[in-house]
C-alpha cells in the first residue's frame, strides 16, 4: 500500500518567458512506513516536490495522492495533521521572538489538543530535550537543539508522514549524526513514513530504503539501498554521484 | 504551570537571589521567561548613557505633568498686567512673565500636560493604523497591496504640515483636531515600514512552518508578523515624536492647534514672537522646553533601537 504517490508531477515558477520548470514529470510512490530519499544536486527540484506537496508551490500539474486522497489546490487542516515537514535551516525555521513553549503550544492549540502542558513536555522528551529547554528562545539554543525543536513542532499534530528537507545540512558534522539517529528512532517509535531530501548520498544510504535520483528537475533513476551500497547504477549521473560520495570515504582510499 | 515554578530555580542557580532568577538560562515558566527577556533588554538599555538620559527626562516630564498643580508657583492663566514682561529670575517669577503678566514657568509646567496628551494620542493612533495597513498589504499582496499602498502614496505626496493644516482648517481649530490631523498625516511612513518588514518576514521558513500547521492569515499577521514589526515601529515612533511635538507646536504657532489662553508650548512661542527682540525670554523658554523634550525622545529612540531592533538580536 502506498502512503504517498506522485504521478506525472510538474512544478513551475513564473509565467510566460520567465517560466522555470523546476520539476518535470516526476512519478514515484512511497510505501506506508517506508523511508524514501530524493537525491540530487542543488536546483535539481527535489525540495520543490516537498513544497508542492505541502501547498507552498502553487503552480503544479499532475497528481499527488496522500493515502486515499487526491490533493487539490487547497490543503485543509486534516491534511496538515497527517503530513508535516521539517525545514532545512533551523536558524530560519523558528520564530525569533517565540519561546520553545510558545511554538509547541500554539501548534497543539491549532490542532485542537486540550492537554497542552503535558504534550509539550512529552514532545520535548521525544526529541531528547529536557524540560529545562521549554522556556528558552531560539537564540539561546544551538543549531542541533533548534532542529530538535523544529522536529518536535512537526511531530506535534501526530502526523503519519514526515517530509524532511535536508534536515541536517545546516548542522555540524557531529550534530548531524545525532539528529539522523533521532529521526531513525522516532520513525520506529511512531511508525512514520519519511520522504527525505538530501544532496548527501551517505545520509540517504543511512536513512532510506529506496531513493530517486534527480537531475535538472527530472527523476533519472530509482535505486534501492542495496544498489547504492553495491554501487550499481545505470545512469551516468548516478554513477558520478556515487563516485563523488565514495571519494570522501577513507576506507575507499585504503582499498585503492 | 504553578507546579513547574515551584521547583525553585533559585536553589539550582549559582547566582542566588532575585538577580540570579532574572538572569538564568533556564527559565521555568512563561512568566519567568518573559521577565528574563525584559531584564536582559533593560540591562542592554541601561548601558546606553544617552538613552538613559532621554528616559530620565521623559519620566521627569510625566511627573511634572502629573503634579503640575503642586509644582507650578502660580495659576497659569492668572493675569497681572502690572507685572507684565518681567525678565527671568525676577522675584516670584523664575522664568519671567509674558505680555499679560502670566508666569512663564507655570505655563510651561501646565503645557507639559498638553504636550503629553498630543504625544500619547498620536502614538496610539498613527502607528496602529500604519501597522494594520502595512502588514495587511504586505501579507495579502496583489490587489489589496496595490490599493492600500497607492492610498498611502497619496498621503505621502503632501508635505506633512500642509496636509495637517488642511485637515485642521476643515475640521476646525482645536487641540483634538490637531491631534487627529497629525495622526492622519503621520501613519503612512509606518505603513511603509510595516509593509517592508512584512515582505521580508512573509517568505521566511517560520511563517511557512506555521502555515503548514493550518494557521490562517489573521493569526499569522497578529501573532507572528506583528511581534516582529512592532519593535522597529516603536523605535520609529520615539524618533518621530520629536517631529510630532514640533508639528503640534507648529500648528499652535499658526493658531490652529491649542487655542489661547491654554498654555500650549507652540502657541506660547507664537505669542512671544511679537516681543522677541526686546523680551527674548517669552519665546525662548517654551522653545527650550520643546527642544529638550524632542531631544529626549530622540535619545530614547536611539537607545530603544539598540535593544529592540530584531536585526541585531541573535
Amino acid at each position: 500500500m502506498s502512503r504517498l504517490a506522485f504521478r506525472d508531477l510538474c512544478v513551475w515558477f513564473g509565467e510566460g518567458e520567465g517560466r522555470v520548470d523546476a520539476v518535470k514529470h516526476a512519478t514515484f510512490e512511497v510505501p506506508s512506513g517506508a523511508s524514501f530519499g530524493l537525491v540530487g544536486e542543488s536546483g535539481s527540484g527535489k525540495s520543490t516536490i516537498l513544497r508542492a506537496l505541502m501547498g507552498l508551490a502553487p503552480n503544479w500539474s499532475g497528481e499527488m495522492v496522500v493515502g486515499e486522497r487526491r490533493l487539490g489546490a487547497k490543503r485543509d487542516r486534516a491534511f496538515y495533521k497527517e503530513v508535516q515537514m521539517v525545514f532545512q535551516d533551523p536558524y530560519a525555521s523558528l520564530h525569533p521572538r517565540h519561546s520553545v513553549d510558545q511554538v509547541l503550544s500554539e501548534v497543539l492549540k491549532l490542532h485542537g489538543f486540550s492537554d497542552i502542558d503535558r504534550r509539550v513536555n512529552a514532545l520535548l522528551a521525544d526529541v531528547g530535550l529536557g524540560p529545562g529547554y521549554r522556556f528558552r528562545y531560539p537564540h539561546q539554543l544551538s543549531g542541533g537543539q533548534r532542529q530538535r525543536v523544529a522536529i518536535a513542532r512537526a511531530l506535534a499534530p501526530e502526523p503519519s508522514v514526515l517530509l524532511l528537507d535536508e534536515p541536517t545540512s545546516a548542522l555540524d558534522v557531529s550534530v548531524q549524526a545525532e539528529v539522523l539517529n533521532l529521526l531513525t528512532d522516532l520513525r520506529e517509535e511512531h511508525g512514520l513514513t519519511y520522504l527525505m531530501v538530501s544532496h548527501d548520498l551517505a545520509v540517504i544510504a543511512h536513512m532510506c530504503e529506496a531513493t530517486a535520483v534527480m537531475q535538472n528537475g527530472e527523476i533519472v533513476e530509482m535505486l534501492s539501498v542495496e544498489d547504492m551500497r553495491a554501487m550499481r547504477a545505470g545512469h551516468p549521473y548516478t554513477r558520478h554521484l556515487l563516485e563523488s560520495a565514495s571519494g570522501y570515504n577513507p576506507n575507499a582510499e585504503q582499498m585503492a | 504551570m504553578m507546579s513547574d515554578s515551584l521547583d525553585d530555580p533559585r536553589l539550582d542557580d549559582p547566582r542566588l537571589g532575585f538577580r540570579g532568577w532574572l538572569l538564568t538560562d533556564t527559565p521555568t515558566s512563561r512568566f519567568h521567561a518573559r521577565c528574563v527577556a525584559l531584564y536582559s533588554g533593560w540591562l542592554k538599555f541601561r548601558s546606553n548613557t544617552m538613552a538613559m538620559l532621554g528616559l530620565i527626562i521623559l519620566i521627569l516630564l510625566v511627573l511634572i505633568a502629573a503634579f503640575a498643580p503642586w509644582l507650578a508657583p502660580h495659576d497659569p492663566l492668572a493675569q497681572d498686567l502690572a507685572g507684565r514682561l518681567k525678565p527671568p529670575l525676577s522675584e516670584g517669577h523664575l522664568l519671567g512673565t509674558d505680555s499679560l503678566g502670566r508666569d512663564i514657568l507655570s505655563r510651561i509646567i501646565y503645557g507639559s500636560r498638553i504636550t503629553l496628551y498630543i504625544v500619547t494620542l498620536v502614538a496610539l493612533i498613527a502607528p496602529v493604523v500604519g501597522l494594520l495597513v502595512g502588514t495587511v498589504a504586505g501579507y495579502a499582496g496583489g490587489i489589496v497591496d496595490a490599493v492600500l499602498m497607492r492610498l498611502t502614496d497619496i498621503f505621502l505626496a503632501f508635505p506633512r504640515l500642509v496636509l495637517a493644516l488642511a485637515f485642521v482648517a476643515a475640521l476646525g481649530a482645536g487641540i483634538e483636531n490637531a491631534v487627529l490631523a497629525i495622526s492622519i498625516t503621520a501613519w503612512p511612513p509606518y505603513a511603509r515600514l510595516a509593509r517592508a518588514e512584512t515582505l521580508t518576514i512573509r517568505n521566511s521558513d517560520y511563517i511557512a512552518a506555521i502555515r503548514l500547521q493550518g494557521a490562517g492569515p489573521m493569526r499569522i499577521i497578529t501573532r507572528h508578523i506583528w511581534p516582529l514589526c512592532i519593535s522597529s515601529l516603536i523605535v520609529r515612533v520615539t524618533l518621530d515624536m520629536a517631529g510630532v511635538i514640533l508639528t503640534a507646536a507648529g500648528l499652535g504657532f499658526l493658531g490652529l492647534g491649542a487655542q489661547p489662553p491654554s498654555p500650549e508650548w507652540g502657541a506660547m512661542v507664537a505669542e512671544g514672537r511679537r516681543f522677541i527682540l526686546d523680551h527674548w525670554w517669552v519665546a525662548t523658554m517654551p522653545g527650550l522646553a520643546i527642544f529638550i523634550v524632542s531631544l529626549a525622545f530622540n535619545l530614547l529612540g536611539d537607545g530603544l533601537r539598540d535593544v529592540l531592533d530584531p536585526k541585531d538580536a541573535g
